[in-house]
């Protein structure tokens, strides 16, 4: 059955993308990630526009961010105050990321920065996650499962910096400029890329501030929400390319997905979890990387020029 | 969606009709009398809509050939040349071309060689070879036939230009029809049709008829809000996204 998108103006199958939506909504319950990062490079492969992905992306993030933040909220398990921080470095880089992205697509250029954009980041991404689900594979096998320890309190240039604050649910105290960094860069990507960007904003939570385990994941989706929104609010206004039809099928197929990932998840053990969660970034940072090296067919696109 | 048995039927009592008209006209018209008629002067782009066709018709009082012409709404077009840096294609230059109809298929019952020279199609401005545009290149090293060529197959590969003129059939000396095809991805806007009727390599009569498409039904409504209250319909899609989320989050919440 075909339905016809208001804003991406295409006619597409209504069960092929709940079927990309309960995909990707799996894979998110399986391995607890967002799932934006999947979602956009399969919408652009599909030959819906990269514009229209990216913007609409970021509007279904709002969705599974805001079903996933409850519990987190229920257990205590949202730094509110850190969350706070990340979003006002998540809302001036997001604002700018759009007017970037505007400006980009006049020139020409989106394609390009949205593809290298994750030929990068899933990159380096998939690439740490193979690496060290390997490493933990592999000494498993050896030691019979003994965990690394790391220091909760490590002191760093980071200490060095100031206006620093007190997070006491996070129990930290720490300069406010390295959230406000890190909210800003993701806010940024979330803008060019379509993607919550909790793998970038977990990893730099644990390793850059030092944030217990606990409270990463609340505290990034509690953020996450309000710069998805502010990139929703600001594409539909900018460019006009959120299709709110796409992100409600997205939606349907992504909430579903997830139950039963969650379920088929507990099955697995986390290190091979990781591995295959790797394995399918590379794939398609590969991909997207081969598509841009291979000499196309057409060298030549055409576009409206009223842009 | 329209079923072919109703449009089928509906085009021969609309025939029968024009073949009555055309003996009455023939009394006191002249013989290079020409009527079209199309089988519906709307194509609305609904929700469910994955292309249509839509059947022109019609009658020529006395024999000769009948080129058909479908323009679109012209916009301006930019066409970009990708090129290799660092081992990965960028787009790099590019040409602007003013005045480009949005969609353009030719129709005509013999091959269009045969009916007319050239000098013609040129004056006239009949078939896509004829359609001149504004040119803007800023590219040193290729002339602006390249990117004419390339933008003509990319709207051909889009399906928006046809690749060679579709058939006319005639199902007398008289009576002919046409199918004329709108894809899933038609641009909205009025249409200009015209119907040309050529006798011994000259014009001898022209018919105009418009054609609109446009959104209708819920398709129509988004993408027009969206459009004309771009801010209203963010909020929404916000608003939109977090009661969905919390549905879910209720709706799957653990025990």
């Amino acid at each position: 059955m075909q339905i016809y998108l208001p804003i991406a103006e295409m006619s597409v199958n209504i069960f092929l993308i709940l079927g990309l939506g309960g995909g990707v909504g799996f894979l998110s319950g399986l391995f607890g990630v967002g799932g934006g990062f999947l979602i956009t490079p399969l919408l652009i492969f599909y030959g819906i526009p990269p514009a229209v992905s990216v913007a609409t992306a970021a509007n279904q993030i709002v969705a599974s961010s805001v079903s996933g933040v409850f519990a987190h909220w229920r257990r205590g398990n949202v730094d509110l105050r850190m969350g706070l921080v990340l979003l006002a470095g998540g809302i001036v880089g997001s604002t700018i990321g759009v007017w970037v992205f505007a400006w980009l697509r006049s020139l020409g250029q989106i394609d390009l920065v949205i593809s290298l954009c994750y030929v990068i980041f899933l990159g380096i991404i998939g690439g740490m996650m193979l690496i060290e689900a390997s490493r933990a594979i592999f000494r498993t096998r050896r030691r019979g499962g003994q965990i690394r320890r790391t220091k909760k309190h490590q002191h760093s240039y980071v200490h060095g910096l100031p206006f620093k604050m007190r997070f006491y649910r996070s129990g930290l105290y720490i300069s406010a400029l390295l959230p406000l960094m890190i909210g800003f860069f993701v806010g940024l990507l979330t803008a060019l890329m379509g993607v919550g960007g909790g793998f970038v904003m977990v990893p730099a939570m644990i390793y850059l501030l030092g944030m217990p385990t606990s409270v990463v994941i609340g505290t990034s989706l509690f953020q996450i929400i309000f710069v998805t929104a502010n990139v929703t609010f600001l594409q539909a206004v900018q460019t006009q390319t959120v299709d709110v039809a796409l992100a409600i099928l997205l939606l349907i197929g992504g909430v579903i997905g997830a139950q039963f990932g969650a379920r088929f998840g507990s099955n697995l053990k986390a290190e091979h979890l990781r591995a295959l969660l790797g394995l399918l970034v590379m794939s398609v940072c590969l991909k997207l990387l081969f598509d841009l090296v291979i000499t196309p067919t057409e060298l030549y696109s055409i576009a409206p020029g009223n842009l | 969606m329209q079923r072919p048995v109703a449009i089928m039927n509906r085009m021969f009592t609309a025939l029968a009709i024009l073949a009555v008209l055309g003996v009455t006209t023939t009394k006191r018209a002249h013989a290079d009398a020409l009527i079209v008629d199309l089988s519906n002067h709307l194509v609305a782009i609904t929700t469910g809509f994955t292309g249509t066709d839509v059947l022109l018709f019609g009658a020529v009082q006395s024999e000769g050939d009948v080129i058909v012409t479908v323009k679109g709404p012209d916009q301006d077009m930019v066409v970009r040349r990708k090129e290799r840096k660092v081992g990965i294609w960028v787009n790099s230059e590019s040409a602007t071309f003013r005045n480009v109809p949005a969609y353009y298929t030719s129709a005509s019952n013999r091959p269009m060689e045969i009916i007319a020279n050239m000098q013609l199609y040129s004056d006239y401005r009949i078939g896509l070879e004829h359609q001149r545009f504004v040119t803007e290149i800023d590219d040193k090293d290729r002339n602006s036939s390249h990117y004419r060529d390339a933008l003509l197959r990319n709207m051909r590969a889009a399906g928006l230009f046809n690749k060679r003129p579709a058939k006319i059939s005639f199902l007398s000396n008289q009576l002919f029809r046409t199918d004329i095809h709108f894809p899933a991805n038609t641009p909205t806007g009025t249409y200009t049709i015209n119907v040309y009727l050529i006798r011994d390599g000259k014009i001898a009569s022209v018919k105009t008829t418009p054609l609109v498409v446009s959104k209708t039904g819920v398709s129509a409504a988004v993408y027009d809000f969206a459009h004309r209250y771009s801010a209203l319909y963010g909020i929404i899609a916000v608003i939109i996204a977090i009661i969905a989320g919390w549905i879910a989050s209720v709706a799957f919440r653990k025990r």
